[in-house]
């Protein structure tokens, strides 16, 4: 377990340091929920029944918990990124825990998320929204939506891993924009049809941006949704609670065994 | 004297699909030597350094790397073995310090920092040190590899052609560090389609076709398996065709023409040509002669001789893992 700690230390620098020296897609990741705030917050918001400002403070988790969904796209880019240029390989060769590579991967994504999420809050308090209830549901809202970042990190390197080839990972990494699409994080999933409405409240991401509107004091749970949204804070502990048991391993077997 | 071998192995085999890549591969490389492993594009050297330095797993047969099992000792075999790609595999977004120290960190070296800038310094590398490695020309980022194949001295060193498309001066430095590290000890798994790569630096060559080591021996040995090459430059293009004829007759082996250089060779196990003989039959059949030698073979001719191949062709067309 020590050797996982060292190793996976070591990963953890050499993503920090890669992202320093190659910024764009970072710059990307953290500029776009800042661009999207304002464009939806403003243009669609004038549009929508909600009034503007209260669809604004709606609006910042559900951002936020789309970006941390966009994990998917970074976690699987930067696996197939190192897998398509044998970088990966390089450290299959090396003597270092299986599992370390992907355990400083995603490590160095959710500590960067952390920090993206900052900048992100104080343009939300610039457009109107507040921290409604207590601190502490304050601190356990972002420690959630990290959790769910680290879940989700995990299924992109697994895919990465799967589908080894940097173009291929950016082309899935696009279709993961229209996951959030499908969910509660833009719009209140009540004035969706039937069969619509379950699937949305079944994608994990809906769970996570109800529990943070609901830590955050924005928005209360909505009534006659399905269990995980109805049971928000449960249902999105449970959510990545299933991920986690299922991407961990795939991710790190995949990791270990390459192509056999 | 009992030879210690820091390679063994026996019936090693490999399938993707439908593509068998290693039918039964025997491989012996004594400590302390340079083993060159010979072979024409996807005869299965690639997938050979892959399973040997445990990125792959047999699906038959069995290896040891120095004295560890490949497959149950994985880790031991990593501990072990130093490796250098076929495709320049260091991160091309971290600079060359960092990738160094990076390597060295999860080497446990001591002092990542000092064997870092020692690399640098010693693989002329120091003065690029600190920008991204992506923006290296080739040859750099190949020495950047060999370098962090090196940061602990490994006891196995496992190089995939390491020299392919480089210039003359990365291929001399690492020609050197080979050298050096055999000095010390270290045993030195090489593939590589250039021949002169191997006659200058392997002990011994394993020539690999369709999966199989097909020839093994030492340069010299594996030359002697071939015999002599007749070669003569003519003065008149037109004249190459008795000039081969001369030759067919005399070696009893199909010539080979270089209508560039007006020049036709032939191969011979016939140790009663003689050159004087060579010259008079040629002289008597009316052919212009400018020049006429015999000489030992090269690996060239081995090559073909033993896999039916021209050798050294498309040095980048090895790729089977893209297979």
């Amino acid at each position: 377990m020590s050797t996982l700690a060292y190793d996976g230390t070591a990963m953890l620098g050499r993503q920090l340091r890669r992202m320093r020296n190659n910024p764009g897609l970072l710059i990307i990741t953290q500029t776009m929920p800042v661009s999207m705030l304002l464009f939806f917050g403003y243009v669609f918001g004038s549009a929508l029944a909600l009034p503007g400002a209260e669809y604004r403070s709606f609006l910042v988790p559900g951002l936020l918990v789309a970006t941390a969904a966009g994990g998917v796209m970074t976690g699987m880019f930067q696996s197939a990124q190192d897998v398509h240029r044998g970088v990966t390989d390089r450290f299959r060769t090396l003597p270092v825990s299986r599992a370390a590579v992907p355990v400083g991967q995603a490590a160095a994504d959710v500590l960067v998320t952390a920090a993206g999420t900052v900048p992100f809050l104080l343009v939300g308090l610039a457009v109107g929204w507040r921290v409604e209830g207590s601190a502490l549901e304050a601190v356990g809202a972002v420690a959630l939506l990290l959790l769910f970042r680290f879940a989700c990190v995990w299924i992109g390197m697994f895919l990465g891993l799967l589908t080894r080839n940097e173009e291929a990972a950016g082309q899935l990494g696009g279709a993961t924009f229209l996951l959030p699409l499908l969910s509660s994080a833009y719009i209140p999933t009540a004035g969706l049809p039937d069969g619509l409405r379950t699937v949305a409240e079944w994608n994990p991401i809906s769970a996570v941006a109800t529990a943070l509107r609901e830590l955050f004091g924005n928005a209360p749970v909505p009534e006659g949704a399905a269990w995980p949204v109805a049971h928000p804070v449960a249902g999105s502990l449970a959510w990545c609670a299933v991920l986690l048991a299922v991407f961990v391993p795939l991710a790190v077997r995949q990791y270990g065994h390459g192509r056999r | 004297m009992t030879t210690t071998y820091a390679v063994l192995s026996e019936g090693l085999e490999k399938r993707f699909g439908a593509v068998h890549a290693l039918r039964g591969l025997d491989l012996a490389v004594a400590e302390g030597t340079v083993c060159g492993v010979l072979g024409p594009n996807g005869a299965g050297k690639t997938t050979a350094v892959r399973l040997l330095t445990t990125l792959l797993r047999p699906d038959a047969g069995s290896a040891r790397i120095a004295g560890r099992d490949l497959v149950r000792e994985a880790a031991a075999v990593r501990r072990a073995i130093g490796v250098t790609g076929q495709d320049t595999s260091i991160d091309g977004d971290l600079t060359g310090r960092e990738n160094l120290r990076l390597f060295a960190r999860l080497h446990r070296v001591d002092g990542a920092a000092a064997r870092a800038a020692e690399l640098l310094e010693r693989f002329g590398l120091a003065e690029a040190a600190d920008r991204p490695a992506s923006g290296w020309s080739g040859g750099m980022r190949r020495r950047l590899d060999l370098a962090a194949g090196l940061i602990r001295r490994p006891e196995v060193l496992f190089l995939d052609e390491p020299t392919t498309g480089l210039d003359p001066a990365s291929r001399n430095l690492i020609w050197d560090v080979v050298r050096e590290l055999t000095d010390e000890g270290t045993t030195v798994l090489l593939t590589t389609q250039y021949l002169e790569e191997a006659d200058r630096l392997a002990d011994d060559i394993a020539v690999v076709d369709r999966g199989r080591v097909a020839h093994t021996g030492s340069p010299a040995q594996l030359k002697s398996l071939v015999g002599t090459h007749a070669e003569v430059v003519v003065a008149d293009p037109d004249a190459l065709t008795a000039a081969a004829g001369v030759l067919d007759r005399l070696t009893g082996a199909p010539p080979s023409l270089d209508r560039e250089r007006n020049a036709v060779g032939a191969v011979t196990r016939d140790p009663a040509l003689t050159l004087p003989h060579l010259v008079r039959t040629l002289d008597a059949a009316g052919v212009p002669l400018l020049d006429a030698s015999l000489r030992p073979p090269t690996l060239d001719d081995v090559f073909l001789r033993l896999t039916g191949a021209a050798g050294s062709p498309h040095p980048s067309d090895d790729k089977e893992r893209a297979a």
